[in-house]
């Protein structure tokens, strides 16, 4: 890993994990490509986040699928955690609430591959400062 | 197309699985399956206005659905694409239909500053908080800012420390940067101990970097080149994270020396501590982070003067720290804009309690209580009236039906009888008792004192035991007086904060909730049912059909009669555990 040595490098390396991340996401499959993200902060993990996302890391492999499979902080909906945000490529995410292994494996089955919406959405009901402008 | 239709609590218990249920029979009846799905969602936290179906892609939010009103959704606007007017959320002030729920005053309730990477990124991944502009800042401040120009710039800002008492941390850093010293500290106060409050914890695991990179800001602006972490070891998962975060951001050289090629060197350290809740208070946190008791000491000194090691040290709380990269990149004049007059900025609060979203939130300062636990919160629980709400935790005090429109801010909580405090808010509703909270938390603080000063040490104990009293009923009017003039001095004398906050829960109860207390002192009545000794299980003899099931479940033995008769509790004996009542199919038991 090489050293940041000014604000120069650093827009540069932030050019670069952005395209890099593009890349990556865009060599594997444009159509296919599946981002997932666990909430994994204290209050996740204590309602069982860690199963789910061994579930989601294992299951996308061996359905075939291909998507990365991310860790995340709180949303902020400890009320429902687990809770896991889907984005599939070309729509805007979604977060499903009370993830179980069962509702896990509804939505690769549902959501994922048939982009059938399940039961258990989550509405986004916040702005952040990105959105705004 | 997909319906969303909102399956939480509040909006069910308004029928939404009878239009779910109708909406989807009216597609299939309409042969419209395989185009148009009807989903059951999480709640929307807009129960006020309940039941509510959302139809996208078009945004569509109707508001106060019946089942009947199925068949017209369908008919109008599904197949016709004519959206029904009447079920549209209105504008509360300009009274128009709002069609697109992009549009809504709601989903900008909620402004996202503080948390905007919590739940957006891999916490484990400096690439992916780079990515988000992380260390720009900070690449700014050394590149094309003065130390004085950064410190001008927050001081511009009018941000105030999210860690309870709101000092203007402009300031703080100007009074830090201004005391000569061979070396200082900055110190980021993690040791979050309120009850109910958890928002320090959700950002260093969520988004770890943020906070890093202010201390890095702030060692800039005031010139240290250590900074020190100083957070409860029952912070596992933040710990870990913090480690990773610290470990990544010295490889790409932004920690460590010579950053950005610059003679700017600073380093982040972890201390660890034990958990004790008045070393949040941060004479007691330098205390304990030099190996001594955590005690907190008389002020001033303050520690910008005088603080660890006996250098000039800066103590910001996390939640204050996190919004500085923001600040820095934003401007102060957009961060400015955000909030109300003396209160600038977002403000992350912990809903706890008997609400229907418990979770974290983010606000902007002089958003109502009742926009935060009606519409973001989702309201009460259960359907239940709402009673009160604790904010500031121990240290604070509750607030009433009558505060509920009353912007937040750290002021006008301070007026209203509380305080801001880290930010978390308990609700309340019918059911609890408020002599009962107000001894919870007075437990929390004799439990958490140090014992250092006489006031807290003892006075709170006699508080503590005067309450304990009235909740067993052999409380008098007179406790009553007692219980306000010792609050008062208490107030005047504590040494700290812990001390001379300790006894809001007190005097806010007895202010709004007099009657709670009158009630149990001269009735010997527990309005909410809560105190045992104040109540009593009675059999309802017209309920009563004598099955013997309460009998046979009473671990005493206090419950007598026939079989098929009516059965009476014999109330000396009666230890008031609710077996009886959880056991009786007929409703006869009832506690009055």
């Amino acid at each position: 890993m090489s050293q940041i040595k000014s604000l120069a490098d650093l827009k540069k390396k932030r050019e670069e994990i952005k395209t890099g991340l593009d890349v990556r996401i865009k060599s594997i499959d444009p159509e296919n490509h599946v981002q997932v993200k666990v909430a994994m902060a204290t209050c996740g993990i204590a309602s069982g986040a860690k199963p789910i996302m061994e579930f989601f890391v294992e299951q996308l492999d061996r359905r075939n699928i291909p998507g990365v499979v991310t860790q995340t902080g709180c949303m902020g909906y400890c009320f429902a955690e687990p809770t896991v945000e889907i984005k599939l490529p070309g729509k805007d995410p979604v977060v499903f609430g009370y993830v179980d292994l069962k509702k896990a494996d509804l939505i690769i089955e549902k959501y994922i591959k048939e982009g059938e919406l399940i039961d258990g959405i989550i509405p986004v009901n916040y702005e952040t400062i990105d959105s705004k402008e | 197309m997909h319906i969303l239709v909102c399956g939480g609590t509040g909006c069910q218990s308004s029928q939404s699985d009878a239009i779910l249920s109708n909406l989807r029979d009216e597609i299939e009846a309409k042969g419209l399956s395989d185009k148009v799905q009807v989903i059951l969602t999480g709640c929307f936290g807009f129960c006020e206005k309940g039941p509510i179906v959302k139809i996208i892609p078009d945004n569509t939010f109707y508001t106060q659905v019946k089942p009947e009103d199925a068949q017209i959704i369908v008919e109008e606007h599904i197949i016709k694409g004519r959206k029904v007017d009447r079920l549209l959320y209105r504008n509360p002030e300009t009274k128009d239909a709002v069609g697109d729920s992009k549009h809504m005053g709601f989903f900008k309730k909620q402004l996202r500053i503080v948390l905007r990477n919590c739940g957006f990124i891999d916490p484990e991944n400096i690439d992916e908080y780079i990515a988000r502009d992380g260390y720009m800042a900070l690449g700014k401040v050394i590149s094309e800012m003065t130390p004085q120009q950064v410190i001008q710039e927050i001081k511009d800002s009018g941000q105030r420390g999210r860690g309870g008492a709101g000092f203007p941390t402009g300031l703080k850093w100007e009074i830090a940067s201004k005391n000569k010293s061979d070396e200082k500290y900055v110190v980021c106060n993690a040791d979050e101990g309120d009850p109910g409050a958890f928002m320090d914890r959700s950002v260093l695991e969520g988004d770890p970097h943020s906070v890093l990179e202010a201390m890095a800001i702030c060692g800039y602006a005031i010139g240290a080149s250590q900074g020190l972490i100083y957070i409860r070891a029952e912070y596992p998962l933040a710990i870990h994270r913090l480690k990773i975060a610290i470990d990544q951001a010295r490889e790409y050289g932004l920690l460590g020396n010579n950053i950005f090629g610059s003679d700017f060197s600073f380093d982040i350290k972890l201390r660890y501590g034990a958990g004790a809740f008045v070393c949040g208070e941060e004479t007691a946190l330098i205390h304990s982070m030099e190996g001594l008791r955590g005690e907190p000491t008389i002020k001033p000194p303050f520690p910008a003067e005088s603080g660890f090691k006996g250098k000039p040290t800066n103590v910001n709380n996390v939640e204050t720290l996190a919004a500085i990269p923001i600040i820095i990149l934003k401007g102060a004049n957009w961060y400015n804009k955000i909030g109300t007059e003396k209160s600038k900025g977002t403000k992350v609060f912990a809903l706890a309690g008997k609400i229907n979203n418990v979770g974290l939130i983010e606000v902007p300062m002089g958003t109502t209580l009742r926009e935060i636990i009606f519409e973001i919160g989702g309201g009460i629980r259960d359907g239940k009236k709402f009673k009160a709400v604790q904010t500031g935790g121990p240290s604070g005090g509750c607030l009433m039906e009558k505060h509920l429109d009353t912007p937040i801010d750290f002021d006008n909580l301070v007026a209203a009888g509380s305080m801001m405090g880290s930010g978390g808010m308990i609700v309340m509703d019918e059911d609890n008792c408020m002599v009962s909270v107000a001894k919870f938390f007075l437990e929390f603080t004799v439990e958490e004192s140090c014992g250092k000063c006489a006031p807290c040490r003892i006075g709170n104990k006699r508080l503590y035991e005067l309450l304990n009293q009235i909740t067993e009923g052999k409380g008098s009017m007179e406790d009553l007086d007692r219980l306000r003039n010792m609050s008062v001095v208490i107030k005047d004398s504590a040494l700290c904060g812990l001390g001379q906050t300790s006894p809001n829960p007190v005097l806010s109860t007895l202010d709004n909730f007099m009657d709670e207390y009158v009630a149990h002192v001269k009735d010997k009545k527990c309005p909410a049912g809560k105190c045992k000794n104040l109540m009593e299980y009675y059999i309802i003899p017209e309920n009563c059909v004598g099955c013997t099931a309460c009998a046979r479940v009473c671990p005493v033995n206090a419950i007598a009669g026939e079989r098929k008769e009516v059965h009476q509790i014999n109330h000396d004996v009666c230890i008031k555990c609710g077996a009886c009542k959880d056991k009786c199919k007929f409703d006869a038991i009832i506690i009055r």
